[in-house]
């Protein structure tokens, strides 16, 4: 039985190389959708959001927002092919970006 | 060759010197993405979904092979590997680093480059036909009026702050191929039956959500008005036009709520009430202007080229090659050489920097230093002797670069859409990948004939599916990419919007749907009808049919 709990995804690019990352639990940026952490509640949600504020302010990253998004037996699933992508790389090259670097989500940009 | 003013030199030196100062205190934090956000988008720099983006300019498609060269430098030193050329005339780096910017700056505007006029509510870089000084059909070379208006437009204050972004495209053959009539303001040449020649002047034209041709407000313009009478132009539209509402600022919609006539009277008001000759184009300066342009000097050939011909009838590839790829050029013995940057199942508009060495190369040899972009994502060698076709066919094989389907059905013009873009609905790249292996059979191409497939990922028309023979536009349906299809379109000199079928597809529905449309086209066509006739006669009814009835 796979286990699924919804909720929300913090994302930024970081400021110095553009590169996708995700909020982890831990309140640092990973460049892995997997390690993010998803917040369920609205305190949760509210954190996030503080922090990513925090974060930019900081020069660390720029353009944060939240993505809805699920979890699937540990993994992270975006519920939109765009932050799919993001956490992929270009579908059309696959010899580049996070899926070319190790630091790919489990779930493909293109499901079905 | 053109070249820049030292004026644009040091311009362009002290710009990058600004941006490099910039991106440091954006770094420190001194500056806020809110306040950079506008520095770096006048540069050119934009953020996309996977990191910066960069675009530069190539004013007028011209590049010398230095410039290639240098294009291809940065795609390896600081991209990877590769760059896309736009629906626009420029490249654009997908990779790009904020803290490198600065330094591709630099070595962009050591060979005359940047990024200036490729973003921000400005008149952009001006656009005008790839085979400028080339083509056999043209009246004048369009490129020196196109400086003539960057050189006008560049930082004008007047004109910096418009309620949108603004594009000029300009075309000196009665075969319009800068797309002129879907610009927001196009320019076109005439010859009149003295043989003066005069400027046609069109506004009002334009794609994204709201597709319009543009509307004409002069036929027959004397050149050294050009300019005053563009300032006109530019400030009824500064004016009247909207500022509330991003989506009706552009100047097509006021042309349209105005109506053609209100809106040209309004212009000739304006024109009327400035004296015209403290701006009026002083022709000692367009002359200067011209030299840039000027035509190499190209050797008296004869008309008949044994080698070039002897090579077709021994090589049906090349014999292909030549037909579709090559065109018509002004002087004897010569041609340009249309380099088809979409090989089967390929990405429109992508190349290595290899690719682009190759290309700089055979420019240096074989195309006097001259290379083009198009807008429809090709290079353009503008001036090669026939005799010299087979070689540089021969070297363009060995790199990927041969494609024989120039102006087929495999020359889509694609956005990047969703796999790159942050604006995108949905992504572009894999539908025109499948359609292009679809048709991979090039005597079928051959067979359909001149084609233009447009795929645009979103509503901002950047593929510029209005103006597709058939156009593709990529939406997002609940979280599912799916396509629309339009039919008719043309961005030629009949230019109209193409009308969409019916409802849309999903992806890999998309190329089955296309063969249908072009089977109808093959059963239903006329002897010698190309599709755009063909569709213009029969009308979307059996199209539809082919596509909707029920199986």
């Amino acid at each position: 039985m796979s286990e699924i709990e919804k909720g929300q995804v913090m994302t930024a690019n970081r400021l110095r190389d553009g590169e996708v990352v995700f909020l982890t639990r831990a309140g640092v940026w990973a460049m892995a959708i997997d390690e993010a952490v998803l917040a369920q509640e609205p305190q949760a949600v509210a954190a996030l959001e503080a922090r990513a504020k925090e974060d930019e302010k900081a020069t660390l990253v720029t353009g944060s927002y939240l993505f809805d998004a699920e979890r699937v037996n540990g993994k992270i699933r975006a519920s939109h092919i765009r932050e799919r992508i993001r956490a992929q790389g270009p579908t059309v090259r696959l010899d580049l970006g996070k899926q070319a670097e190790g630091t790919a989500g489990s779930f493909a940009a293109v499901e079905g | 060759m053109y070249r820049y003013d030292e004026f644009d030199l040091s311009f362009v030196k002290q710009r990058t010197e600004q941006f490099r100062d910039q991106a440091e205190r954006r770094l420190k934090g001194e500056l806020t993405e809110d306040e950079f956000r506008p520095l770096r988008l006048m540069n050119g720099l934009y953020l996309q979904l996977h990191a910066y983006m960069l675009r530069i300019a190539i004013p007028y498609g011209t590049l010398s092979s230095k410039q290639m060269r240098r294009l291809a430098y940065i795609a390896d030193k600081w991209d990877r590997g590769y760059g896309h050329f736009t629906t626009r005339q420029n490249i654009q780096y997908n990779w790009i680093k904020l803290e490198d910017t600065a330094d591709i700056l630099d070595a962009l505007a050591e060979v005359e480059m940047h990024g200036i006029q490729t973003s921000g509510n400005c008149i952009r870089n001006v656009t005008t036909d790839h085979w400028a000084g080339a083509a056999a059909d043209e009246i004048a070379d369009p490129r020196p009026v196109g400086e003539l208006l960057r050189q006008w437009s560049s930082l004008h204050p007047e004109f910096s702050f418009l309620p949108r972004k603004f594009k000029i495209a300009v075309t000196g053959a009665p075969n319009d191929r800068a797309a002129v009539k879907v610009h927001d303001i196009g320019l076109r040449l005439h010859k009149n039956d003295k043989g003066e020649i005069g400027w046609e002047v069109l506004v009002g034209g334009g794609q994204g959500r709201t597709p319009m041709i543009a509307v004409m407000v002069r036929d027959f313009l004397p050149e050294k008005e050009l300019v005053p009478y563009l300032e006109a132009i530019m400030r009824v539209y500064n004016l009247y036009g909207r500022r509330d509402n991003k989506y009706k600022a552009r100047i097509k919609i006021l042309v349209h709520e105005l109506g053609a006539e209100k809106f040209r009277s309004e212009v000739e008001a304006e024109y009327a009430r400035h004296p015209a000759q403290t701006t009026e184009v002083d022709q000692k300066e367009l002359a200067r202007i011209a030299e840039y342009f000027a035509l190499p000097q190209l050797e008296k050939l004869s008309r008949f080229a044994p080698h070039f011909e002897q090579s077709k009838l021994d090589n049906k590839e090349f014999a292909r090659w030549a037909r579709n790829n090559l065109a018509a050029h002004s002087t004897q013995g010569y041609t340009i050489v249309n380099i088809s940057l979409k090989p089967e199942g390929g990405i429109p508009g992508d190349a290595t920097g290899e690719q682009m060495r190759v290309m700089a190369d055979l420019a240096e040899r074989y195309s006097q230093d001259e290379l083009r972009v198009s807008h429809a994502q090709n290079i353009v060698l503008p001036h090669v002797k026939l005799e010299d076709a087979f070689t540089i066919w021969q070297e363009l094989r060995k790199h990927d670069l041969a494609a024989a389907n120039y102006g087929l059905a495999g020359d889509i013009i694609a956005c990047p859409g969703l796999d790159y873009c942050a604006l995108a609905t949905a992504r572009s790249i894999p539908i025109s990948q499948a359609i292009s292996r679809k048709f991979a059979d090039l005597d079928k191409q051959e067979k359909i004939g001149p084609l233009k497939i447009n795929i645009s990922g979103c509503i901002n028309a950047c593929g510029h599916h209005h103006v597709g023979h058939i156009g593709i536009l990529g939406l997002d349906k609940k979280g599912e990419e799916f396509y629309q299809i339009t039919l008719g379109g043309s961005s030629g000199d009949s230019a109209s919007i193409g009308t969409i079928l019916g409802p849309g597809f999903a992806g890999e529905e998309v190329p089955d749907a296309i063969e249908k449309i072009l089977d109808t086209y093959v059963k239903l066509r006329q002897p010698g009808e190309e599709f755009l006739a063909a569709y213009r006669r029969l009308g979307p009814a059996p199209f539809k049919e082919a596509l909707y009835a029920a199986a």
